[in-house]
C-alpha cells in the first residue's frame, strides 16, 4: 500500500521542527509554555469559526427542509455574514444577573459546559500527527470530559431560581447520564475492535479499511446506536427536551443572556461537530482516506487528499445526517427518552459489545 | 309527550315566552330539581349544556338563560330562571350535571355577581381578583375600577356558599392549590399557549396533578361594548373572536339577526357564504396541523401547512379584501359578489390539497414518534366530552356526533353531501386526525358547492338602521372549533339588550384539567395544541 502521500501530510515532523527550532533560542519551557499559548488561542479560533459554520449550516439546512431559503441579506448573496453579525450581536448584549439567582454557580455553569466542550474538541485527530491532546487512553479521556457538560446543565439550571430551569436541567440530567451508558458501550465496542483506546492509533487501524466496513454488521448497528446517544448528548431534537422551547420556554438557559446564553448556544453546536468527530473516528476512519484493498491506483488517488480534508468532510456528513433528523423528527417525551435508552438502546448495546467480542475471537471482522 | 308540557308537569309555575324563541321561565327554587329530572331523562337525555348566559333584567332581577341540546334527539331547549335580590343574588349550581357550568358559572359570576350554591369554585375568571363590581350589570359605574397597575396575586383558595338547612347561606373555603404543591406557571407569555391564556399546573415531578386556568389578559369585552352598538356595527367584533372562524362566526350573527328581522337572503349568497366557511375551515384546520407539529417540535412540517393556508388566503383576500378579518358577511348577504376567477382558484386549490396530504402525513402522522407522542394521550371519554361542552372536534373524536351543520343545518349544508367524521378514541390522535379528514371533507364540500353557484343578487337591500321584534333569539353555526353560537335578547330597540356569543374555545380550556391529569407537561402542549382553541374566542 502507498502510504508516501500520508507521510507526506503527516504534521508531526513539522511541529517537531517547529518544536527544536524554539528551543535552540530559549529554555525548552519556555517554548514548551509558548507553544501551548499559541495552540489554546488556535483551538480557540477554531472553536469559533467552526461554530459559525455550522450555525450557517443548520440555518441553511433547516431552511431547505422547510422550503424557505435561510438567511440571504447580510453579506452578500448567501447572507454569508449574517451568523457573524449576529455574533457581534450577541457580544454587545447585557449579562443579566438575577436578583434571586445563585450569583456564583450562575457564572460558572456557562463556563463549565464550554469547557467540556473544548476538553473533548482538544482530542479529535485533525490529521496525521495534528491531534491536540495525545494520550493512550484518548477515547476514555473524551468520554469522561464530555461528562462534565451535564454539570454545567445541571447547575444552570438550578442556579437560575426558576421552576422552567430546574424542569429542563433535571430532564437534561436524567438524558445525558443514561444516555452515557450506551455511548460508553458502543465506544467500547469499537475499542475493542481497534485494540487501543488512543485515537491516533484508532485511526492508523483502519488504514486498510473503515471500522463501519470492517465490523459490518455489528459495527454498523453501533454506528447508529452511537448516532443515537450521541444526538442526545448533544441535546438536539428529537432529544431536545432540555430546551423544549414549546413546554419549558428555553429550559436550562431560560434565564441567561448575552455572552453567557451564548456560550451553551456555542457549545450545542460544538458538541453536534464532537459527536459527528468521534463518530467519524471510530466509525469511519478518522483522517483515514477511503481505500479499497487491492485497488492501489485507487488508494494512491485518495491519498493525496489531506487528511484533513477527509476527516472535516466525514464529520459534516454526520452533522449533516444530525440536522436532517433534527429537522424532520418532533420531540420525545421524558418517559420515552428513557424508555428508548433503558429497554432498548443499552440492552442492544450490551448484546452489540457481546458480538463484537465473539466476532473478534473468531476473527469474524475484517 | 312534547318537552314543554313534560316541563310543565314537573314545575306548574312554568311561563312559556311568546315572542321569539321558546324561552321556558322557571322559578329559581324548582330550577334545580327541573335540571335534574331534564338532564337524567331517560328518552331525551338534556345532557348538552350549550351555554349559561348571565342576565341583567333589571327591576326583575339577575338570572340566567341555559342552553341545552339533547345528544340523542338534538332538541334544543332554553330555560330561564331569575332571582329578585340584586345585592345578594343566589342561584342553585348546576356544576355537578353538566361539567361545563363549572366554569360558565364562573363567568356569570365574574360579570353579572350571580354566585351559584354548592358550586366548589367561585373564582372570577376573566376579571382581576381584586375588581370592584360586575360590569354587565346595566347598573356598574364605569369609573368604579380605574386603570390598577399593582400585581395582581392569585389567590390559592377558593369560596364556596352552600344552603345551611335553616335556610341561611354559608361560605366554605375551598384549596385550589396547597402550599406543599410545585405549581408552575404556564402562560400568559408562552409560545404554546396559542394566545395569552395562563395556566397555572401542580405538578409531581413531570407528571401533572392539576390545571388551573386563568383566562382574560386580552378581554375585551365584546358583549358590553355590543350593548351599545346597533345591530350592523355589531358585526365588526365577530372577526375578532376566533379569527380562525372569522366567516362562521359573522355568518352566525348575521344569520340570527337575520332571522328576528324576518330578512330573506338570497340562495347566491347562501352559497357563498357556505363556500367562505369551509375554505376558512381548511384554513383553521391547516394551521391547526402546522401548530400541533410545532408544539410536538416538529419545525419542518409546520411550513407545510402555512403553505397551503397561504393560497387560501389569496383566494380570500381577492374577494373579501382581508386575509385574517375579512369582514365580509353582511345582514342580508355578503359585502361584495366573488371576484370573477373566485371559482377557478378554488378548484386549483382542491387538486393541490389533495395532491400534499400525503406530504403531511408522511413526514407527521406516520411518525413513529408522533404516534407514540399522541396515541392513548389525554383520553377524553364521549360523556366526559358531552359534559363538559367540547364540541367540534374535540367531541367527535370522542365518538359524540355533535356537528351543527348536520343537526341543525344552516346555509345550503342540507344539499351537499358530506359525512361527519367521527373518531371513537378521545385522544390527542384522534382529535388529530378529525381535523386532518375534515380537510378533505371540506374539499368535498367545496367542490359540490363550487360550480354550482346560483345567479343572483349577493345581497338584499336593508335598511340603515334595523330594530329586532322583543325576544331572545339564536343562531348557531359550526365554527372551525366547535359550536359557535350567538345569542340575543331584544327589547325590541336598535341595539341588543344583551348580545352573547357562545365562546367555542372556553370549554375546550376547561378540559385541559380533565384531559391532562396524570400526564406529563410534554402532553399538556399536545393535548392544549390537539384540543385546538384560540384565546381571543375565549376573552370575548
Amino acid at each position: 500500500m502507498n502510504q508516501s502521500f500520508l507521510d507526506y501530510y503527516n504534521l508531526q515532523p513539522l511541529f517537531m521542527a517547529i518544536h527544536s527550532a524554539l528551543c535552540s533560542i530559549m529554555p525548552e519551557g519556555l517554548a514548551i509554555f509558548l507553544e501551548g499559548l499559541v495552540v489554546a488561542v488556535l483551538i480557540l479560533i477554531m472553536y469559533a469559526v467552526l461554530a459559525i459554520i455550522l450555525i450557517y449550516m443548520e440555518r441553511k439546512v433547516c431552511a431547505k427542509f422547510q422550503c424557505r431559503i435561510g438567511p440571504n441579506r447580510v453579506g452578500g448573496k448567501g447572507g454569508l455574514l449574517q451568523v457573524p453579525a449576529d455574533v457581534l450581536k450577541i457580544l454587545t448584549k447585557e449579562i443579566i444577573e438575577l436578583k434571586n439567582s445563585d450569583h456564583f454557580l450562575y457564572a460558572l455553569a456557562p463556563f463549565l459546559v464550554i469547557m467540556a466542550s473544548i476538553l473533548t474538541f482538544s482530542c479529535l485527530p485533525w490529521n496525521k500527527g495534528g491531534e491536540i491532546l495525545h494520550m493512550n487512553i484518548g477515547i476514555f479521556f473524551v468520554l469522561a470530559a464530555s461528562s462534565i457538560g451535564v454539570l454545567g446543565i445541571l447547575l444552570a439550571g438550578w442556579s437560575s431560581n426558576s421552576k422552567y430551569t430546574i424542569i429542563g436541567a433535571v430532564r437534561s440530567g436524567a438524558m445525558i447520564i443514561s444516555y452515557e451508558l450506551s455511548i460508553g458501550l458502543t465506544v467500547l465496542t469499537m475499542v475493542m475492535m481497534s485494540g487501543t483506546m488512543d485515537i491516533q492509533q484508532i485511526v492508523a487501524s483502519q488504514a486498510d479499511g473503515w471500522n463501519i466496513f470492517k465490523g459490518h454488521i455489528v459495527a454498523i448497528a453501533a454506528f447508529i446506536i452511537f448516532l443515537i446517544a450521541g444526538n442526545a448528548e448533544a441535546n438536539r431534537g428529537p432529544f431536545d427536551l432540555a430546551e423544549a422551547e414549546q413546554e419549558l420556554t428555553a429550559g436550562y438557559h431560560t434565564e441567561y443572556s448575552g455572552m453567557h446564553f451564548g456560550f451553551f448556544y456555542l457549545a450545542e453546536y460544538l458538541n453536534l461537530f464532537i459527536t459527528s468527530g468521534i463518530a467519524t473516528t471510530l466509525f469511519l476512519g478518522g483522517w483515514m482516506p477511503f481505500h479499497i484493498a487491492g485497488l492501489d491506483g485507487f488508494n494512491a488517488v485518495m491519498d493525496y487528499i489531506p487528511g484533513v480534508i477527509w476527516f472535516v468532510g466525514k464529520t459534516f456528513f454526520i452533522v449533516f445526517l444530525l440536522m436532517w433528523i433534527r429537522w424532520t423528527f418532533p420531540r420525545l417525551r421524558i418517559d420515552q427518552v428513557l424508555t428508548l435508552e433503558w429497554k432498548y438502546l443499552m440492552p442492544a448495546s450490551l448484546l452489540i459489545l457481546l458480538l463484537m467480542t465473539v466476532c473478534k475471537v473468531f476473527g469474524l471482522v475484517f | 309527550m312534547n318537552i314543554q308540557e313534560k316541563i310543565a308537569q314537573l314545575v306548574p309555575g312554568m311561563t312559556v315566552a311568546e315572542q321569539g324563541e321558546a324561552v321556558i321561565t322557571v322559578p329559581a327554587d324548582s330550577f334545580r330539581k327541573l335540571a335534574e329530572a331534564l338532564r337524567y331523562d331517560k328518552d331525551e337525555p338534556m345532557d348538552y349544556l350549550r351555554d349559561i348566559v348571565g342576565m341583567d333584567w333589571g327591576e326583575d332581577g339577575l338570572g340566567a338563560l341555559y342552553y341545552l341540546e339533547s345528544s340523542k334527539t338534538y332538541t334544543r331547549i332554553i330555560l330561564k330562571t331569575l332571582t329578585a335580590d340584586r345585592e345578594n343574588a343566589f342561584l342553585p349550581s348546576v356544576s355537578d350535571l353538566w361539567k361545563t357550568a363549572e366554569i360558565k358559572e364562573r363567568e356569570a359570576y365574574d360579570f353579572f355577581g350571580i354566585r351559584f350554591l354548592n358550586h366548589p369554585d367561585m373564582r372570577r375568571i376573566f376579571l382581576r381578583e381584586d375588581w370592584k363590581g360586575y360590569p354587565m350589570r346595566k347598573d356598574y359605574d364605569m369609573s368604579s375600577n380605574p386603570l390598577n397597575m399593582e400585581n395582581e396575586e392569585n389567590a390559592d383558595t377558593t369560596d364556596e356558599y352552600y344552603l345551611n338547612p335553616d335556610g341561611t347561606i354559608a361560605d366554605q373555603k375551598n384549596i385550589v392549590f396547597d402550599e406543599k404543591d410545585f405549581v408552575i406557571n404556564i402562560g400568559p407569555q408562552h409560545p404554546s399557549t396559542h394566545g395569552v391564556l395562563r395556566m397555572r399546573a401542580s405538578l409531581d415531578g413531570e407528571t401533572i396533578c392539576k390545571i388551573d386556568p386563568i383566562c382574560g389578559y386580552i378581554h375585551r369585552g365584546v358583549e358590553k361594548i355590543s350593548e351599545s352598538l346597533t345591530y350592523p356595527q355589531t358585526l365588526a367584533m365577530t372577526d375578532r373572536l376566533d379569527y380562525l372562524s372569522a366567516h362562521q362566526n359573522r355568518h352566525a350573527l348575521c344569520m340570527c339577526i337575520e332571522k328576528a328581522a324576518g330578512i330573506e337572503i338570497s340562495e347566491r349568497a347562501q352559497y357563498i357564504r357556505t363556500i367562505m366557511d369551509e375554505l376558512q375551515r381548511i384554513d383553521s384546520h391547516l394551521l391547526f396541523y402546522s401548530c400541533v407539529v410545532m408544539d410536538m417540535g416538529g419545525l419542518t412540517p409546520f411550513f407545510y401547512g402555512f403553505r397551503e393556508r397561504e393560497m387560501i388566503l389569496d383566494i380570500m383576500e381577492e374577494t373579501t379584501g382581508g386575509r385574517l378579518i375579512q369582514n365580509y358577511n353582511m345582514i342580508g348577504g355578503v359585502q361584495a359578489d366573488i371576484q370573477p376567477d373566485f371559482q377557478r382558484k378554488v378548484k386549483e386549490f382542491i387538486k393541490h390539497m389533495r395532491s400534499v396530504i400525503k406530504d403531511y402525513h408522511d413526514i407527521f402522522t406516520g411518525n413513529v414518534i408522533a404516534r407514540t407522542r399522541m396515541e392513548g394521550v389525554g383520553v377524553l371519554t364521549k360523556e366526559q366530552v358531552i359534559s363538559l361542552g367540547a364540541t367540534g372536534g374535540t367531541g367527535r373524536a370522542s365518538g359524540w356526533s355533535n356537528d351543527v351543520r348536520k343537526h341543525h343545518p344552516y346555509g345550503v349544508y342540507d344539499k351537499v353531501d358530506f359525512k361527519e367524521i367521527l373518531y371513537t378514541e378521545g385522544d390527542c390522535f384522534a382529535r388529530y386526525m378529525i381535523r386532518m379528514d375534515e380537510i378533505m371533507e371540506s374539499c368535498n364540500i367545496l367542490e359540490q358547492l363550487i360550480d354550482n353557484i346560483p345567479e343572483g343578487e349577493y345581497r338584499v337591500k336593508t335598511k340603515p338602521i334595523i330594530k329586532l321584534p322583543e325576544g331572545n333569539f339564536s343562531a348557531s353555526v359550526e365554527s372551525s372549533r366547535g359550536e359557535f353560537c350567538v345569542m340575543i335578547e331584544s327589547h325590541g330597540d336598535k341595539t341588543p339588550y344583551r348580545l352573547h356569543y357562545r365562546s367555542t374555545g372556553l370549554p375546550l380550556v376547561h378540559s385541559m384539567d380533565t384531559a391532562c391529569r396524570g400526564n406529563k407537561i410534554a402532553d399538556l402542549i399536545a393535548i392544549g395544541a390537539t384540543l385546538d382553541y384560540v384565546v381571543p374566542d375565549i376573552d370575548r
